[in-house]
């Protein structure tokens, strides 16, 4: 690494799968901004955690499905470190539910924050990283984005749609040196799958290769792979951590 | 510095080319050997030093040096 702090972003990094992956980018020497939209709490305690560890972030605010904001608040980040060199879209709402029952409002909340957020956040660094000629950027997918799932219909959709997003804009940013990645978990155990009954639970299990669901370290430590110099030659891929599960 | 030297030397410094390149009848595409990605670039470099947006329809009419040229001055 080089002396400079490397400058991180990790949108929805206040809990579950984006706490593990700010603190593991931390680990690995970034300064980390981890933006929240709700839970102020939960991300001071992944700041916390961070600087336990020795490391240091700066938590932010803001709605990654609002176009200004977002531009805004990235803008500040670059102006107040002077650059931005990862960004990992992690913010996602997950509104599930038997597609005959969904609303409009659940197509649109899904949508926006899960895929348009993605759009957002990718717009508003690119420009800076076309011109310091580098950048990482990693959106969190999910298998589902390619398997399907009942009862996820819109999520998958939001989901997919990164996917297509990913790899063009891999193509696209690649002669500047921008890599552009994927990762899809599977079962994760956090928050958004802490709802699920027993039963359902136990028969997911039972599909998974490894036999056990995924822990948002698992998740992280993709992310980490793809944001390093080790993967210096990866771009437009989708790495999925799944215990083997995708089908 | 003229508005003329000023551009070409935003292009000398974005697409690498020489002065002598830079003619003003010079193509972007098919003479300085810019891509697509090159001339946004070259624009948004334009928007910065000038402090002007210039809209997507207006970045279609440009291909030459000239073209940029005549086009700043148009909106000083």
């Amino acid at each position: 690494m080089s002396s400079k702090k490397t400058i991180a972003l990790v949108t929805g990094g206040s809990r579950g799968i984006g706490r593990a992956i700010s603190v593991r980018l931390s680990d690995s020497g970034a300064f980390v901004f981890i933006n929240y939209h709700h839970n102020e709490k939960a991300a001071a305690e992944t700041l916390r955690i961070i600087r336990d560890k020795g490391g240091d972030g700066e938590i932010c605010r803001f709605d990654v499905s609002d176009f200004t904001a977002t531009q805004e608040a990235i803008r500040n980040i670059i102006e107040k470190k002077g650059t931005i060199d990862i960004l990992v879209n992690n913010a996602a709402v997950s509104v599930d539910g038997l597609f005959v029952r969904a609303t409009e409002q659940d197509w649109n909340d899904t949508i926006d924050t899960n895929l348009k957020g993605t759009f957002n956040c990718c717009r508003a660094v690119t420009r800076h990283m076309m011109k310091q000629r580098s950048g990482r950027i990693v959106n969190i997918s999910s298998v589902v984005a390619e398997g399907g799932n009942a009862g996820q219909t819109l999520y998958s959709a939001s989901k997919a749609g990164i996917l297509g997003l990913t790899k063009s804009l891999a193509r696209e940013l690649g002669p500047r040196n921008i890599r552009v990645n994927a990762v899809a978990p599977g079962f994760i155990e956090t928050d958004m799958t802490d709802s699920l009954s027993e039963e359902n639970r136990a028969k997911i299990i039972s599909q998974i290769p490894l036999s056990r669901p995924g822990t948002p370290e698992d998740v992280a430590g993709a992310v980490a792979f793809l944001v390093s110099m080790d993967a210096d030659y990866i771009t437009g891929q989708v790495i999925r951590v799944c215990g083997g599960i995708y089908t | 510095m003229t508005v003329e030297e000023q551009v070409k030397q935003i292009i000398m410094e974005q697409l690498n080319v020489t002065e002598e390149e830079c003619v003003p009848e010079a193509k972007f595409i098919d003479d300085l050997g810019a891509d697509s990605l090159d001339l946004v670039e070259l624009i948004m470099a334009m928007e910065d030093h000038f402090g002007l947006e210039i809209s997507d329809d207006e970045l279609a009419q440009i291909s030459t040096i000239q073209d940029v040229i005549d086009y700043i001055a148009s909106r000083q």
